[in-house]
């Protein structure tokens, strides 16, 4: 019976998300209509305002027809990854998403990177050398991290170490691999920094917890090598919880990638989303806004299922349900 | 009796180091915080200049004697306009961190000293909450439908409520099966009053130390919102705005670019600081009481 378990809970979780997914697409189909001035207004964009392309917008929206007609029309267009055209540049929005995720995505995946390589092993030396001078530093480090918002590192950062010491270039993508590793390093920085604090404040907490408990004791009193209870034994069991933040690190990556976009001048979706805010360009905000939401909700859906394969007792918790 | 891989004078050493070190860092962190609420009451006359007196002659110029910090690309004064920054940097904070714990005050000892239905349904709401990321939602619906600082301030109320939720429901849950709230029971003394006259005392210390965590996460949260052009109408002197409009003078005058962050991150490590420190005290203090 405990073979079957992963398949389940795939299932069971996805039946949950499925209506969660469509009030967040009505909440986002709905930004339309808040618009100041209506959305006729936001859809014509600087055009001027003629009764035939009034008419026209009203006709080719179905702006006439109630609300859940409209968008179930525009949903209809959505699962077939047709969000429209843009208002500002009239590209269609998906291929304007689809040109510039990769940065984006690049940049999180680097940010992230950072943030598990030295969040997790810093928790873990502050937690094995507690109340040290090492374990104090790094304490003092990461109530800097969490104080520093991502575009105010980045400037210092980009002060320092592109202008002051030129080690890396002011602002733009790169064009190759290693060009673009170069590029957006800096801004992989400046996004984890608040991260890793994060990652280590976690890491330390449960690692500390861990190594009081009995298990560990009793591993020592066995005569088990320091390594095998650290790394063996208590690690194992402090990555429950760290395995949890790190899923919202990923989350909190998009926030961090609007900032440092905005700050390095860079081409990707967060400084994509910022431009088209202030344009009130509404379909793409739509389209870049239920891209976000996906992508948050299957970040959810894994750190899930990653839960369950973790910890042994979810699973079992799951499956007697 | 607790078993840790530090020998007995390892910790002993600890222990004083931390006693003679951490009301050092404190001390800073309060010396920071009271020149930014100098910066808040007295701002007309700390600040040299009026924070928007343009001077178009005297465009993105390194510090001199007449500007300490120089001036942005419309000539104005970056050292007044930090002063005057102070306000926007402690008033909104200020307003989301107390506004998300009265929330969560009424949420948390509902749900932790009710139990039952109430509680899964607030913990629900809470888990959906903790899945949205703040201040993208902000963004776009203030953005969108305009709303400005005010509405900027009561969304992000919103979105601070649910961890405040969390955190005095824990503490409710602690505090609920003390003697003395089974007393109160014993003595006949309704629910209402029990959660919101004594269970409410016992959880406030906690609750101190959070708002000062709040308050600098706010700050970040806000200042990150006006960086990114939402929130402070125009012309208010913001520290997020202001690393905004002064990030592209970082060749001709890096002090504009670079002051207003540090500004920031100086202010929110200090309230993190005093946080902390209230924190570790407070939990120190109950242990020891019971």
């Amino acid at each position: 019976m405990t073979r079957v378990w992963l398949p389940r809970l795939i299932v069971r979780r996805l039946l949950v998300l499925i209506p969660l997914l469509l009030v967040v697409s009505i909440a986002i189909f709905g930004l339309l209509h808040l618009v100041p001035g209506g959305p006729v207004r936001a859809l014509l964009g600087d055009k001027v305002a003629t009764p035939q392309t009034t008419a026209a917008i009203r006709a080719y929206y179905h702006l006439d027809e109630p609300f859940l007609i409209q968008y179930w029309d525009w949903l209809q267009g959505v699962v077939q990854f047709n969000f429209g055209r843009s208002i500002r540049t009239s590209q269609l929005v998906t291929d304007a998403i689809r040109e510039r995720i990769g940065l984006t995505g690049f940049l999180g995946f680097y940010g992230f990177l950072i943030t598990a390589c030295f969040g997790i092993p810093l928790g873990i030396i502050a937690a094995l050398h507690r109340s040290s001078f090492v374990d104090q530093g790094i304490v003092a480090l990461t109530v800097v991290g969490v104080s520093a918002p991502a575009f105010a590192s980045g400037i210092l950062l980009l002060y320092l170490f592109s202008i002051a010491i030129p080690l890396f270039p002011t602002f733009g993508p790169g064009v190759d691999f290693f060009d673009q590793l170069k590029h957006l390093t800096l801004p992989a920085i400046a996004m984890a920094l608040s991260a890793v604090a994060l990652i280590v404040t976690v890491t330390r907490a449960a690692m500390k917890e861990e190594l009081q408990k009995d298990y560990v004791v009793s591993a020592r009193a066995r005569g088990v090598s320091a390594r095998e209870i650290i790394f063996g034994y208590a690690l194992r069991n402090a990555l429950i919880p760290v395995t949890t933040v790190l899923g919202l690190v990923f989350v909190h990556m998009i926030t961090g990638a609007v900032l440092v976009e905005v700050t390095f001048a860079l081409p990707g979706i967060g400084s994509l989303l910022i431009d088209s805010i202030h344009a009130v360009d509404i379909p793409m905000v739509q389209g870049l806004v239920l891209v976000a939401a996906v992508f948050i909700v299957a970040v959810h859906l894994i750190i899930d299922i990653l839960y369950a394969v973790v910890d042994p007792r979810v699973r079992f918790g799951r499956v007697s349900e | 009796m607790s078993v840790q891989p530090l020998t007995l004078r390892q910790n002993f050493v600890a222990v004083t180091q931390l006693r003679r070190r951490l009301p050092f860092l404190i001390w800073i962190a309060l010396a920071v915080i009271f020149f930014v609420l100098l910066a808040v009451l007295f701002a007309e006359q700390l600040a040299p200049l009026s924070p928007n007196t343009q001077d178009l002659i005297l465009r993105a110029k390194p510090p001199s004697a007449e500007h300490l910090l120089g001036t942005d690309q419309l000539g104005r004064d970056i050292l007044s306009r930090l002063i005057f920054g102070a306000r926007a940097a402690v008033i909104g904070p200020l307003l989301v961190a107390v506004g998300g714990f009265t929330i969560g005050i009424i949420l948390g000892l509902s749900a932790g000293y009710l139990g039952g239905n109430t509680d899964s349904l607030i913990m629900r709401w809470v888990d959906l909450m903790y899945s949205l990321p703040g201040l993208l939602v902000t963004l776009v619906i203030v953005g969108i439908v305009g709303g400005g600082y005010p509405l900027a301030v009561l969304l992000l109320i919103i979105y601070f409520s649910p961890a405040d939720t969390r955190i005095v429901r824990a503490e409710a849950l602690k505090q609920r099966v003390l003697p003395y709230v089974e007393a109160l029971r014993t003595l006949g003394i309704p629910r209402r009053q029990i959660i919101f006259r004594h269970l409410i005392v016992n959880v406030m210390p906690i609750i101190v130390s959070y708002i000062f965590l709040d308050f600098a996460f706010a700050l970040v949260t806000l200042s990150a919102l006006a960086y990114l052009g939402v929130g402070v109408p125009p012309g208010v002197p913001d520290w997020g705005r202001m690393l905004f409009e002064n990030q592209t003078l970082i060749f001709a005058n890096p002090w504009a670019a670079i002051t207003p962050g540090i500004a920031i991150v100086v202010t929110a490590a200090s309230m993190n600081l005093i946080g902390n420190w209230l924190f570790e005290v407070f939990a120190h203090r109950t242990e020891v009481r019971m």
